[in-house]
């Protein structure tokens, strides 16, 4: 079993699963807050490889992304970060990131690099599976988990090619559009996340626009994790150590998913 | 010989470029939208309705017009100009808004977004979306806003509500990645008018099929004038969509020479230029692999040309293939070259070109004279000047 598959087999409550950019606001701070982050009760942290064109990143992401370049993050800086925070903890480790900078590194590089530094998965958010064999067998060949994504727009064949080809969990989109905070979890999502189920029995867990214990709540009743970006990227934003703001939220959603 | 015409392939791919690198929720719309096309390019009502638009509302066939004097100011090789200045809204783009557009129509989706950056492409779509009864939403880069303040207004007194895009570089790459996020988010009503060759399959080819009539026109109006093809086709490529549609028609006609002219904006060393296949290395941007412009880390580089709507980091795959096959050479021409050929075609011809021409016609300026005067070479102008006249103004100042 991949590593990432592991936290769904040996646990028994639902996956909380946290999206950071790394090295925003500064280095400093991805690095200090990671670990804080096991320790509230995530399983899974997603580690953000700023790129320049997030074309598929809302407003709070585009923003993290932009000023995490401009302070001169890189691909090997974020894979010196991973390195230190696997240090300091065992939580699960993805990295997400868009096809453009992992090609440039070199596919098998940047693989035989993620796990050196601790890194189980990947998660490309412009790379569906149908483009994905030469990254799916670097992946491989380094036992990461490439994670890819569904959405409501899948048809029933989609959903088979992309639940055959995810490994560690599937990642649910669960809405039409870009990365972001809103307000309510959108209809038709038990219809769609029922959809999934009805092909595959590998985890499924759920993001996009989920920003409240009681959305996590939710979606906990319909899949195997929620994932929680946006909210957390603008809680990171304006936090200072010792990270109350963001600590408290991160538990307040453990609560939510354990109740 | 090889047989370039056939592509792409089932995939979408042009040898190593091409494909369809984009988020899952498009996946749908982009097989969608290929069903569409193969339908409606089987279906003569379509075929019928596209023609008769372009020769009563676009004003096709545009000329094949000697250019006598600009050809004696060379001294060398007779030059022609294809003159899609001469197209209705002033430049190639509406080619191919007609052809989608019907296509949007034909697919049930009333709302339209486009990216634009010269605002050329925006005006075609606008154009259209008026003529077609459709909603037009044009994402433009803030800065590109600024700088062709005119085509904004034209946009605008046609309908379409003009979007500023405030990101990164403010630039077409920006203005694409916000129609990008909106077409995710609109996906099941809202149809994307991608305006270069560029994107995800199959938009390059599209773009390219709607465009290639500038090069069929060529065809038979030189076959008709002169008897035979041309020994050279010239046209500049930012994206590649004018280039690619005078190419093609021509691309296994291998004593055609075809020469694609970049962006080098102030010059290759100093950083400021957009010639992706001149300068750039192979990534994915938009959808597609091609060459791109990026930095050491795989981030996309920054841009710069004189005429926005080269200013564009990416290029099409089909290009990009025809780069290392060696099927079509690439050059380029910098700002003050097409600063210059500007204003030569202007006094000599009276003909005013975009700036993105005037790099097509600057490079004609070096080759030309290089050249016996049996020699013929076909320039396609691909636009008009006058969105142009507010940036001539200042460089012209500042000279």
């Amino acid at each position: 079993m991949s590593s990432i598959g592991v936290v769904f087999a040996e646990s028994r409550r639902k996956a909380l699963v946290a999206y950071v950019t790394v090295g925003y606001p500064t280095v400093e701070s991805t690095l200090a807050i990671v670990p804080l982050l096991a320790e509230c009760g995530c399983d899974i942290v997603e580690l953000g490889v700023p790129f320049s064109d997030p074309l598929a990143d809302g407003a709070t992401i585009q923003e993290a992304s932009h000023q995490a370049l401009q302070t001169g993050v890189t691909p090997q800086t974020c894979l010196e970060v991973a390195e230190q925070i696997r240090q300091k903890t065992d939580v699960a480790l993805a990295f997400m990131t868009y096809y453009n900078p992992v090609l440039h590194y070199g596919l098998e590089v940047f693989c035989t690099a993620c796990a050196k530094a601790g890194v189980e998965g990947l998660i490309v958010p412009d790379l569906p599976p149908d483009e994905s064999t030469d990254l799916d067998n670097a992946a491989r060949n380094h036992g990461l988990d490439l994670i890819f994504l569904l959405t409501p727009t899948s048809t029933t064949e989609r959903i088979r090619l992309v639940v055959e080809k995810s490994r560690g969990f599937v990642y649910v989109v669960s809405l039409l559009g870009v990365t972001g905070a809103r307000d309510s979890l959108p209809t038709g999502l038990r219809d769609f996340v029922g959809r999934i189920r009805q092909e595959t029995a590998k985890p499924l867990c759920v993001g996009f626009g989920i920003s409240t214990p009681d959305q996590a709540r939710q979606v906990g009743q319909l899949a195997d994790g929620v994932i929680v970006g946006s909210r957390l990227v603008q809680l990171i934003r304006d936090d200072k150590p010792p990270y109350e703001s963001v600590t408290s939220f991160v538990r307040g959603l453990r609560v939510a998913l354990d109740q | 010989m090889m047989k370039y015409s056939i592509l792409p392939d089932v995939r979408g791919y042009y040898g190593q470029f091409g494909g369809k690198f984009v988020p899952e929720t498009l996946m749908f719309a982009l097989g969608e939208l290929e069903s569409a096309y193969h339908e409606a390019q089987r279906d003569k009502t379509f075929k019928q309705q596209l023609k008769q638009l372009l020769k009563d509302y676009v004003g096709r066939p545009t000329p094949l017009y000697p250019a006598i004097k600009l050809t004696e100011h060379c001294g060398g090789a007779q030059i022609l100009l294809k003159r899609e200045d001469l197209a209705h809204t002033g430049a190639h783009k509406i080619n191919n808004a007609i052809g989608q557009g019907l296509l949007a129509v034909r697919m049930g989706k009333r709302r339209v977004i486009a990216e634009t950056g010269a605002g050329q492409h925006g005006v075609a779509v606008a154009t259209v979306c008026a003529l077609l009864g459709l909603e037009c939403v044009v994402y433009m880069g803030a800065e590109d806003i600024r700088r062709q303040s005119m085509n904004v207004f034209r946009m605008e007194l046609l309908g379409a509500d003009v979007r500023s895009v405030d990101s990164g570089s403010r630039t077409l790459k920006d203005a694409v990645n916000e129609a990008v996020r909106d077409w995710v988010t609109n996906v099941e009503t809202t149809y994307y008018l991608l305006g270069s060759s560029v994107g995800p399959h199959p938009y390059p080819m599209l773009v390219r099929d709607f465009q290639s009539v500038i090069g069929r026109e060529t065809r038979e109006q030189i076959l008709a004038s002169h008897g035979r093809l041309p020994d050279y086709i010239i046209a500049c490529v930012g994206g590649g969509s004018n280039s690619i549609g005078i190419f093609f028609p021509f691309i296994d006609d291998e004593s055609v020479k075809l020469v694609g002219v970049e962006g080098e904006g102030e010059g290759i060393a100093s950083g400021k230029h957009s010639a992706s296949l001149s300068a750039g290395s192979p990534g994915v941007l938009h959808g597609a692999h091609s060459y791109l412009l990026q930095d050491d880390n795989g981030q996309i580089a920054e841009t710069h040309s004189i005429a926005p709507g080269l200013d564009y980091p990416g290029v099409s795959p089909e290009h990009s293939y025809y780069k290392d096959t060696g099927r079509v050479s690439y050059v380029t021409a910098n700002d003050d070259e097409a600063l210059e050929a500007f204003k030569l075609l202007t006094t000599t011809e009276g003909i005013i070109p975009a700036l993105e021409s005037a790099h097509a016609i600057a490079h004609v300026t070096k080759l030309a004279s290089e050249l016996s005067r049996e020699i013929l070479v076909v320039v396609n102008v691909s636009g008009r000047g006058d969105k142009d006249l507010s940036i001539v103004n200042e460089a012209l100042a500042n000279e």
